[in-house]
């Protein structure tokens, strides 16, 4: 086992990365937010799949490089495997994890959703605001990990059941 | 039960959750270099880690006060001591040692003997003045304010910048006087 660090260290660092540039940086343009969120993970994706497949055999198809990443690098990462994985045969996956370890502490208040009861404002809560913000970080991570694989792929994530979360993977043809 | 009187840093180190530190330090430096890219301005770099620091730094005291069982510190001193042999060992796994204490106990310098953040990292020359490890004074800065110590945190060596050590100067410039809607004894 290599070296290790308390896991608040990472989770308060990502919460910080993200208020940092959704609330300070970009309070008023989100997508200019994620966008950035997005890049960093990309960053890190690319090189920790630099550093996990430096002794492995090319993946033979995506496939392959999918299941890598729901076992090996999941298992790294965030000490579990991917708890199920369909796909479409055509260049679409989703990874589901029943238990998100990002999210496993995140939990949208009900009543805080309710107060908005103003029908012109759009129905998501600035809690699902700010995790959806969250996440453009693990997506970011995912595709880099991908790209540097030599799939280029667009991730998106679903979290209409906390904490449970789907990455949904769409390959580019 | 919980346990009385202070727990030492590897024994919290070892109780708590941990993560592969390869994640936290290459996430570490995407933000820098992103901030890099997006401010331009190393200076502002500087100014944004350690804020990003001190932000985590009021998050991470509840932590450590609470797992560490420790109780009031009687001085400086005891503090510093707190920060370099229990702090750093139970969030990074890492020891530190204090030295060079000034004639009033009221500065003194935190040598790392370790540091995870650096670990594959160099800096180009277009990042000189850039003060890579800045988050971990601000940590320092934030967590000390959380308990009444307005402190002042520096960077005196850097081994990204030449030196043979990382050291932080700890100053404290003011103890704040705590406030609480009771008395100690109540």
């Amino acid at each position: 086992m290599g070296r290790e660090v308390a896991e608040s260290c990472v989770d308060t660092m990502l919460m910080e990365m993200v208020a940092m540039y959704s609330g300070r940086f970009y309070a008023n343009k989100p997508e200019l937010a994620a966008r950035r969120i997005e890049a960093i993970g990309y960053q890190v994706g690319h090189q920790l799949s630099e550093r996990y497949t430096m002794e492995r055999p090319r993946f033979s198809d995506h496939l392959e490089a999918i299941k890598f990443i729901c076992k090996d690098f999941w298992s790294e990462v965030f000490k579990k495997q991917i708890d199920n994985l369909k796909t479409n045969h055509r260049g679409t996956f989703v990874l589901q994890d029943n238990k998100f370890r990002w999210l496993s502490r995140v939990s949208i208040d009900p009543s805080s959703e309710n107060e908005t009861e103003d029908p012109s404002t759009p129905g998501e809560s600035k809690a699902a605001q700010a995790v959806s913000m969250y996440l453009y970080f693990p997506c970011g991570i995912i595709r880099g990990v991908l790209s540097n694989l030599g799939i280029p792929c667009a991730v998106s994530a679903d979290i209409s059941s906390l904490p449970t979360c789907s990455f949904v993977i769409r390959v580019k043809a | 039960m919980a346990p009385v009187g202070p727990r030492s840093g590897d024994a919290i180190f070892s109780s708590i959750d941990r993560v592969n530190a390869e994640l936290f330090t290459l996430t570490y430096g995407a933000i820098v270099r992103q901030l890099l890219t997006d401010l331009e301005e190393v200076e502002e770099v500087n100014k944004q880690l350690d804020q990003m620091g001190y932000n985590i730094g009021i998050r991470l005291i509840d932590e450590f006060l609470a797992k560490s069982g420790v109780s009031r510190c009687v001085d400086f001193k005891e503090t510093a001591e707190m920060i370099a042999k229990v702090g750093f060992k139970m969030f990074l796994g890492v020891t530190a040692s204090v030295t060079s204490w000034d004639a009033d106990g009221t500065c003194c310098s935190i040598i790392l003997e370790d540091n995870p953040l650096v670990d594959f990292v160099e800096l180009p020359d277009t990042c000189q003045g850039l003060y890579y490890c800045n988050v971990l004074s601000g940590v320092i800065r934030g967590a000390l304010e959380m308990v009444s110590m307005k402190t002042e945190v520096t960077w005196t060596r850097d081994v990204l910048r030449g030196d043979d050590a990382y050291e932080l100067q700890v100053k404290l410039l003011k103890q704040v006087a705590e406030e609480y809607p009771y008395k100690d004894d109540e």
